[in-house]
């Protein structure tokens, strides 16, 4: 049983470590500031759940147990108020989405 | 607004027990005057009631919670594999969408379920629309038809 729950919360773990790396090179590679929102939603959401579950897994007392649900619902509460945020913030100050040629047309629907 | 207000008093001495750790009579008097301050001030801002704690969800929210952590999973997937494939092929898209929700709350839970899930983002909300970034167009024509807005219905009615 524990053989089996520490390779369980060890996968969690390398596999949300992985993820928070493909957040960070999206970032980097993708092309405009909306995009590379989206990149940076991957370590917002199941990355750090899949890390939080992971220590969830290995913490020793139930009260360690507890705190790390909380962190885990207040990330999912407000990144995307936050993220919300930034877009709107981003819109407001005239920054365009970068789009594909011929869908031009709905930027000015968008806005 | 009574019921509100004592789901609010068990939710704080819950949340300040279980962060406190420390139970001698100082520190819990503390923890009582804190959260006899926070209840008033909740008061008299007139922020208890049914939106700010809606215990009338609780019952239909884990089943939403299962479905939205699946749906989750698979935009994960989606934006991951455009991360790392070669050379970057996106077709990036920003279009308004009709919904139905009745209520503020339906609004809200469904612009923060667009934004939470990655590969799409709420940009602003109207009684009768929303604006969703995508970072693909089929997720916009997967919100279009999918069933993230009548779930929100059903959870809110």
């Amino acid at each position: 049983m524990e053989g089996i729950l520490n390779i369980v919360s060890w996968f969690l773990l390398v596999f949300g470590g992985f993820l928070c790396i493909s957040g960070a090179v999206g970032l980097l590679r993708f092309p405009d500031f909306f995009t590379r929102m989206h990149a940076a939603s991957v370590t917002d959401t199941l990355a750090t759940a899949m890390i939080l579950i992971g220590l969830f897994i290995q913490a020793e007392s139930w009260l360690v147990q507890v705190k790390l649900v909380m962190v885990l619902l207040f990330v999912l509460l407000t990144s995307p108020t936050a993220g919300h945020a930034l877009v709107m913030a981003a819109l407001h100050a005239g920054l365009e989405p970068v789009l594909p040629k011929q869908k031009q047309a709905s930027v000015e629907a968008g806005r | 607004m009574k019921t509100q207000t004592l789901g609010l008093v068990i939710l704080l001495v819950i949340f300040w027990l279980v962060n406190s750790g420390h139970y001698t009579p100082l520190i819990l008097g503390l923890g009582v005057a804190s959260i006899g301050l926070v209840v008033l001030v909740a008061r008299r801002m007139n922020v208890v009631d049914e939106e700010s704690i809606p215990f009338h969800l609780s019952r239909e929210l884990p089943a939403y919670y299962l479905w939205l952590l699946k749906e989750l999973v698979i935009s994960n997937y989606q934006v991951v594999r455009r991360i790392w494939q070669f050379g970057l092929k996106l077709n990036p898209a920003i279009e308004s969408i009709d919904i139905t929700q009745d209520s503020d709350m339906g609004r809200v839970i469904l612009a923060n379920s667009i934004s939470l899930t990655p590969g799409t983002i709420t940009t602003s909300i109207t009684a009768e629309s929303i604006t969703v970034h995508a970072l693909d167009r089929s997720s916009i024509a997967a919100l279009k038809n999918g069933d993230m807005g009548a779930r929100i219905r059903r959870l809110t009615r």
